[in-house]
């Protein structure tokens, strides 16, 4: 009471004596730097947005290059006289080795999320979750060298073909993106409250039970949301899968024989294009293609969440 | 009906239940009343081997319900579960559908067929008074209900699975007055049908409802008597000083 007294009189005071106050002064200064750091990265994004639109609508606006002819076209052929610039091969690619990666990695990643919280916390806390989150630090060469040497050899055993293709993407990106799931799922199991797992454990249900009946279903716009950004993690990731998949431009038949994807083409032929032909505004467009997929994983993202909250 | 012999719990080191030995009476209200940290939540808890699951816990003595070892190697824990039921202090319900919540039990126990589930949901939730209110909305979410509705929920969602015992761990602490009365008025119904057991801090509560009392101090029984006697006419002292209010 007294305090609060106090304190109000020395605060008329200091207003009395200076038009500006000192924190008055802070307060706007930490109000313009703040302010000046938002501007500058969200000219940063809408800079890079702009520029990727520019490249990659010129094709279509100058180039002669028709929208479907490019998302339906099968053929990728930009240095023939005829050009022609087919990337369904590519779309094609890239969904089936993130999607592919995202169904092997989802089972291991939520049966480890499971052991960590549920069945043995203090291993999972102390050993496994700093093991699987040094998979997130390991370069993606690093991946995409093991992958080569380890399990494209093991492919060409096992399988009809050379090793090389969407299966070896696959493999060697769903490990990539097994720290994303299962630190996602670890945190949902984790922040799920008590009382829900005590109150079926109460009526008599088994571990099993409590985690199929009641664990799964409450987590699961949580763990979809890990998978999600698995595959849009997968779907970025160009260095391990250009490594392993072939990159050959055409739909594959098997899932063992060479294949490219989007972010594996731009890769390989932007540095054999110049700035501006019609070959580089092309691959410009395919990186428009990533982006927009980008937007569209964090919109199911975003859904995901929603619904979590609910 | 619920014997305890020589019971002692130890959390690690801490002795937090020390030589209990306690008869609970069938088809009576028993509540369990102490201050704060004094064991009786424990004691509740390892009636339906909750206690199991915290690490570090060891349990000397024996406890058995119906002349049954509820301790012994070969007793089932969820078999356990289903004849005691658990209401807790925060109303927990599933998120799912209020049929779903109530059907969670039968189900996990083995029953498949939609006409079966269906009586015993409109039965469970005829018991725990809660049928008038919701019998429109079965399909809505649990989390849509009020949280007495919630808790009257949870009720009818343990009594789903036909246990002997119902243990009430503070389960109207969360509510406001109007939902405590009716869960109170419940349970004085309850008890007829089941034998129940509750922990309250609610000293008030404990005599509107209960039968028997218990008094625990620092992991001991202090007293234990009718409901009545308990509080008009305490044989320790310190039951005395606790129930007029000198300390706790």
């Amino acid at each position: 009471m007294n305090l609060s007294y106090k304190e109000v009189k020395r605060d008329t005071a200091v207003q009395a004596s200076k038009p500006f106050p000192k924190h008055r002064i802070e307060e706007w200064r930490g109000k313009a730097y703040v302010y000046v750091c938002i501007l500058v990265l969200i000219v940063t994004i809408f800079s890079i947005v702009y520029f990727i639109a520019v490249r990659g609508l010129t094709p279509f606006v100058s180039g002669g290059v028709g929208v479907g002819e490019m998302l339906f076209g099968k053929v990728w052929d930009p240095d023939a006289e005829q050009p022609l610039y087919g990337a369904l091969p590519f779309l094609y690619g890239s969904f089936a080795t993130s999607l592919l990666a995202a169904a092997i990695a989802a089972p291991l990643g939520f049966c480890a999320a499971i052991f960590m919280t549920e069945m043995m916390p203090k291993l999972g806390r102390t050993v496994l979750q700093p093991a699987i989150e040094l998979l997130a630090g390991i370069p993606s060469v690093v991946y995409g060298f093991v992958g080569l040497s380890v399990i494209v050899p093991f492919l060409r055993h096992t399988f009809p073909g050379q090793g090389i293709g969407i299966m070896a993407g696959s493999i060697v990106l769903s490990i990539m993106i097994l720290p994303t799931v299962t630190t996602i799922a670890t945190d949902a199991l984790r922040s799920l409250p008590s009382g829900l797992k005590e109150g079926s454990y109460a009526l008599g249900a088994t571990r099993w039970q409590t985690i199929s009946r009641i664990i799964l279903p409450t987590t699961l716009p949580s763990l979809l949301t890990g998978i999600v950004l698995g595959i849009a993690r997968a779907f970025g990731e160009a260095l391990a899968v250009q490594m392993v998949i072939g990159n050959a431009p055409h739909i594959p038949d098997s899932l063992f024989e060479s294949a490219a994807t989007l972010t594996s083409i731009i890769t390989l032929s932007m540095g054999n294009t110049t700035l501006g032909s019609a070959h580089n505004n092309a691959l410009w467009s395919l990186a428009l293609i990533l982006l927009l997929m980008t937007f569209v994983f964090v919109f199911i993202v975003r859904l995901l969440e929603r619904r979590a909250k609910r | 009906m619920i014997e305890i012999e020589r019971l002692q719990l130890y959390y690690g080191t801490f002795h937090a239940l020390k030589d209990i030995s306690l008869s609970i009476p069938e088809k009576r209200v028993t509540a369990f009343i102490g201050p704060s940290g004094c064991g009786k939540s424990t004691l509740l808890r390892t009636l339906n081997r909750m206690n199991d699951a915290i690490d570090g816990v060891r349990i000397e003595g024996k406890v058995e319900i119906q002349g049954q070892d509820i301790y012994a190697p070969d007793m089932e824990v969820e078999t356990l579960r289903k004849r005691v039921g658990m209401v807790f202090q925060q109303p927990n319900p599933f998120p799912k559908s209020i049929y779903d919540n109530v059907a969670y039990g039968p189900r996990l126990h083995g029953k498949r067929k939609k006409a079966e589930l269906d009586e015993i949901v409109e039965k469970s939730l005829r018991a725990a008074s809660l049928w008038e209110e919701v019998r429109d909305v079965l399909k809505k979410s649990a989390w849509s209900l009020s949280g007495g509705q919630q808790q009257r929920l949870c009720i009818a969602r343990a009594l789903a699975v036909e246990p002997d015992i119902l243990l009430m761990d503070e389960s109207t602490s969360a509510l406001d007055p109007i939902s405590t009365n009716k869960i109170e008025e419940l349970t004085r119904e309850l008890s007829r049908n089941y034998t129940i057991v509750m922990v309250t801090h609610n000293m008030h509560q404990a005599a509107r409802i209960s039968d028997r009392t218990v008094f625990f101090l620092n992991g001991q029984v202090i007293e234990a008597a009718d409901t009545e006697t308990l509080f008009s006419n305490p044989a320790d002292r310190r039951t005395e000083d606790y129930i007029s209010g000198r300390f706790g």
